[in-house]
């Protein structure tokens, strides 16, 4: 499904046509021209255990470009996995538009299967599309040399560490070979150095397969290095507060200069920077984020 | 296996100590023998009866191992439609646990004269005891389920078919082999119960209906001896059925205990 190009634009106005804003280094692959996804004034209210109705989102608008990383922080209960199941068409949204392309949901628990090996559960997209058991295992083989897990395809998930459940976890949704990834804080339960580790794991990984990715994080850190734009929530209801353009070439270290700049700038969007407050509910422009990135 | 020798030590030890025990009490005569034989009698008795309780062993094992069987799929099947259907659930659950009061000697002497003497109304007694541990505990397996990991498989547009295969039966079956453990215990009483209510017409009518006519002909000690081969028996079929849940279930194991 294509997204509306039109609307978007008027929504935005201001931003470089799509095709011209996609890096380079994360264009074409597996997926389609115009796999991506877009929000326009998007609302989503839930009933609560009590039955009293909880307003998650408010008049979101957001859009990613086929190949683009759109990272999502914002604090806690800002209505950040409500936005996820929205796109991936687990929730309809009570008002707005929404267009997205087929989606595929890493969750926060990586939900592997007990009784399958790492391979298996990588592979089980496949296996629920209809490839022979064996095809399926042979597809995500591949994949799992490429990736640096060759030798853990007989493990089960009890035997794994952290890390590697959420590796075979998103190499699970990466077969699902639909052309939107939606990452709801994928390494959130690791320990920083492994954390950082899996970052720089994702980041090869996403270059190889090229995605459209909703990357889902409360570490503004995690981030800036790995997105192509960062849209910063308020909490709940969620709306967009900023949304930053990253245009800092990869990979990215966390002790850049233009990094850390960039994260109190998002910082300061979440009233946490130093500068708090000052840039509170105004739309980062792009092009101002942009120049700030490249900057020395 | 000398793993095994060790954590075996305490079962033995407590055994031993209440044989010991039960020696001392018959031996000093407080009892007579007609009533409770001491254990080296029973001994005695299940040496010079070995065929004859081997022939008997024979025949309820069969009715248990065959009754097990069909409870187990009987039970898997009913605690599957009820977990994938509300309204079947409410129409078989009430039914299922009633099925657990109906007292057999009621309908032991109806199944003798609708199905004769043979191995089936027995077949149908031990179902009746057997398969309601296997429903409840399949039912509870089955709603056990992640529902995260239902909502992913919906994600990679499972049909609900594939869903239940891939997700919810592998996540109940520990679950249904617990309820056949508990099943095979109460199937070999169940199969004492069958042999006692319903007539038999072959050579050997099975250990349960050895021990009641021993026990009706004063042959205490060779009824006690029957006995124990059933327990022995009982004993045997629980652990069968634990290494099978390790061969079928092998991601169970991770987080119980070890007593099995």
């Amino acid at each position: 499904m294509p997204i509306e190009l039109q609307s978007r634009a008027h929504l935005t106005p201001g931003r470089r046509p799509p095709e011209q804003r996609t890096p380079p280094q994360r264009t074409a692959g597996a997926t389609r021209a115009n796999d991506g996804i877009g929000l326009s004034d998007v609302s989503r209210a839930y009933r609560d255990r009590h039955g009293a109705s909880v307003q998650a989102l408010a008049g979101i608008s957001l859009h990613a470009d086929h190949g683009e990383l759109l990272a999502v922080v914002g604090p806690s209960g800002c209505g950040k996995t409500t936005l996820l199941e929205l796109i991936c068409g687990l929730q309809t949204p009570d008002a707005g538009a929404l267009e997205c392309s087929p989606a595929a949901l890493m969750p926060q628990r990586d939900l592997l299967l007990p009784w399958l090996s790492a391979l298996d559960n990588a592979a089980l997209a496949l296996r629920i599309a209809g490839s022979p058991r064996a095809a399926s295992r042979a597809q995500a083989a591949e994949l799992f040399a490429e990736l640096g897990l060759g030798g853990f395809e007989a493990a089960h998930p009890h035997e794994l560490s952290g890390g590697m459940r959420q590796r075979v976890a998103f190499l699970r949704t990466l077969l699902s070979g639909k052309p939107v990834l939606c990452l709801d804080e994928p390494f959130g339960a690791l320990d920083a150095i492994t954390r950082a580790e899996m970052q720089a794991w994702l980041g090869r990984a996403l270059a190889r397969e090229p995605r459209t990715v909703v990357l889902v994080t409360h570490d503004v850190e995690e981030a800036i290095v790995l997105a192509d734009r960062v849209a910063v929530l308020s909490p709940r209801p969620g709306r967009l507060r900023a949304e930053i353009e990253i245009d800092l070439p990869r990979p990215r270290s966390r002790t850049d200069a233009a990094v850390v700049a960039l994260r109190e700038r998002a910082l300061s969007a979440l009233g946490l920077g130093a500068a708090a407050g000052q840039e509170m509910m105004t739309g980062m422009d792009s092009g101002t984020a942009a120049g700030m990135g490249s900057a020395p | 296996m000398k793993h095994r020798l060790v954590n075996a030590l305490p079962a033995l030890v407590l055994v031993l100590a209440l044989l010991g025990a039960w020696e001392l009490y018959a031996d000093s005569g407080a009892t007579s023998s007609s009533i409770l034989p001491a254990p080296h009698t029973i001994a005695q008795s299940l040496w010079s009866n070995a065929g004859l309780l081997s022939h008997n062993l024979a025949v309820t094992a069969e009715e248990v191992v065959l009754g097990l069987a069909l409870a187990l799929a009987l039970g898997f099947a009913l605690g599957v439609l009820i977990h994938l259907s509300p309204p079947l659930r409410r129409a078989c659950y009430p039914l299922t646990v009633g099925s657990q009061a109906v007292p057999i000697a009621v309908i032991a002497p109806l199944l003798v004269f609708l199905l004769g003497f043979g191995l089936l109304p027995k077949l149908i007694v031990i179902v009746l005891i057997c398969f309601f541990p296997v429903v409840v505990t399949t039912v509870d397996g089955l709603a056990a389920v992640d529902p995260d990991q239902l909502k992913l498989l919906r994600t990679l547009d499972a049909s609900r078919l594939q869903a239940f295969r891939f997700a919810e039966l592998p996540a109940a079956l520990p679950a249904a082999i617990s309820g056949a453990r508990i099943a095979v215990t109460v199937g070999v009483i169940g199969a004492y119960i069958a042999e006692s209510q319903t007539a038999t017409s072959g050579a050997y009518a099975g250990l349960g209906h050895e021990i009641n006519a021993d026990l009706s002909s004063l042959q205490t000690s060779r009824a006690y001896a029957a006995a124990v081969v059933l327990f022995a028996f009982a004993i045997a079929c629980f652990y069968t059925l634990s290494l099978v849940e390790r061969r079928l279930a092998p991601w169970a194991n991770q987080s119980r205990g070890d007593l099995r």
